[in-house]
């Protein structure tokens, strides 16, 4: 073997001390080593160090983080209220001081300038565990007929796989003065909420994107419904997927 | 300790029996480890593990399933990037030497086959190569320490740090190599 051929197998070398190495690759690379002395002193080398690295203590958490972790996480929570209006209530109420304001404001002022407020409450609100979904599924043939029957309007709902923007679930939303079909797409961590309804016949004033408490929004509107992107993916990303929707 | 908002939990969907407080419990050393090796820093270090349980909770509605710990250590692993940005934006001086991490070192007892001078040198040795580990570029840092103190996959690696697996093994090659240079330095200085 040149020192070339050797030079490549280092991280072969370097996979067998950590275990990644199927059986007979593993069965190769012990030939080699036995009979290379520069790839036996670098194996060794390796495993010298892995083994002085592992004398080191790694820290483990504080008492008083994991105590107030706990704390903060309670005792395993009650299974979830039925889907609804209910959960929806108590969801809102959960969050606190920090959204009261904007909830305020959804009960005054549901006018046009307001809904972007609106939906990115809605939005926020909705990342609170299990106000997320009513019906998970990756399926839009699952998601678009769970819509029947709860709605007065049948939302489009479209797979955007290809473009990387996977479908995750649907929910119901009650916005003032109307109700929402929402979406959930997801890129990467960041969870995209579509809302849809019926496009009202006086049109909303509201401006076609921007932001709001870090969370960017789209609006447009097509067929007969508007829709409201609400993520916080930038909003590059999320006019791709306004684009990819329309 | 304070927390922004009065959130509640409650498991994720209808079909999960899991609840975040079981998928987070068990893994805290692990975040706290990584966490603390990450930064640098005892209590920015607690601040991060705080803040990703904090986003793990707002992430696990969606969170399908799989490798839990792995979940979490992404989590934790782009929150402590976030912080060193922040701390970066803030400050942007340069440290030369780090906290030990290990706060009993100087009260651990040595083994007593071993004669004390020797026990001293070896004790000498594990902090510098401490001091060595957490002076390596980040992105090797975090692949070395999630494979030798964590011991997870390469392909376990590679989902939290978010690089293809031949990065990682290249990364934990050069950390490594940067190591082994590092105690032969020392070495020689001492000889």
């Amino acid at each position: 073997m040149t020192p070339e051929q050797c030079s490549e197998l280092a991280l072969l070398i370097q996979a067998d001390i950590d275990g990644e190495l199927p059986a007979a690759e593993a069965a190769n690379v012990a030939k080699h080593v036995e009979a290379c002395p520069s790839c036996a002193t670098l194996q060794q080398d390796l495993l010298e160090l892995s083994g002085r690295i592992r004398e080191i203590r790694s820290p483990t958490a504080p008492p008083a983080l994991k105590a107030a972790i706990a704390e903060r996480l309670g005792a395993p929570a009650p299974r979830r209220p039925a889907a609804g209006r209910r959960a929806w209530f108590a969801g809102g109420l959960s969050l606190g001081v920090a959204l009261a304001a904007s909830l305020l404001v959804f009960a005054w002022l549901p006018k046009a300038d307001m809904a972007p407020d609106v939906v990115v409450a809605a939005h926020i609100r909705a990342l609170q565990p299990s106000h997320l979904m009513d019906v998970v599924s990756t399926d839009q043939h699952t998601v678009k007929p769970w819509f029947a029957g709860r709605l007065p309007f049948s939302p489009p709902v479209k797979d955007l796989t290809a473009q990387d923007f996977k479908l995750v679930g649907g929910r119901l939303d009650y916005l003032p003065g109307q109700t929402a079909a929402t979406l959930i797409y997801q890129r990467r961590q960041h969870l995209i909420d579509l809302f849809v309804w019926p496009t009202p016949p006086t049109p909303d004033k509201a401006p076609a994107n921007g932001s709001r408490e870090g969370y960017n929004f789209f609006r447009w509107q097509a067929g007969g419904m508007t829709f409201w992107a609400v993520s916080d993916l930038n909003s590059q990303e999320l006019a791709q997927f306004a684009n990819a929707w329309r | 300790m304070k927390w922004p908002f009065g959130v509640r939990t409650s498991p994720a969907t209808e079909t999960s029996e899991r609840s975040f407080r079981d998928v987070v419990m068990p893994h805290l050393d692990s975040a706290y480890a990584l966490a603390r090796w990450l930064v640098r820093d005892p209590h920015l270090a607690e601040d991060v593990v705080q803040d990703a349980i904090l986003r793990g909770l707002s992430y696990f509605a969606s969170f399908r399933g799989g490798d839990e710990r792995a979940w979490l250590m992404r989590i934790v692993r782009n929150t402590a990037y976030s912080a060193l940005a922040a701390r970066a934006r803030s400050k942007g001086r340069p440290v030369s030497s780090y906290e030990s991490l290990d706060d009993a070192a100087a009260l651990e007892v040595v083994d007593p086959g071993d004669d004390p001078e020797l026990a001293l040198i070896r004790q000498a040795e594990r902090a510098a190569l401490e001091q060595a580990i957490l002076a390596l570029p980040v992105e090797l840092r975090e692949c070395l320490v999630l494979k030798e103190f964590e011991e997870l996959s390469y392909k376990e690696i590679a989902t939290i740090t978010g690089v293809p697996i031949g990065t990682v093994m290249s990364r934990l090659w050069r950390a490594r190599r940067t190591l082994q240079d590092r105690m032969l330095e020392g070495a020689s200085h001492d000889a």
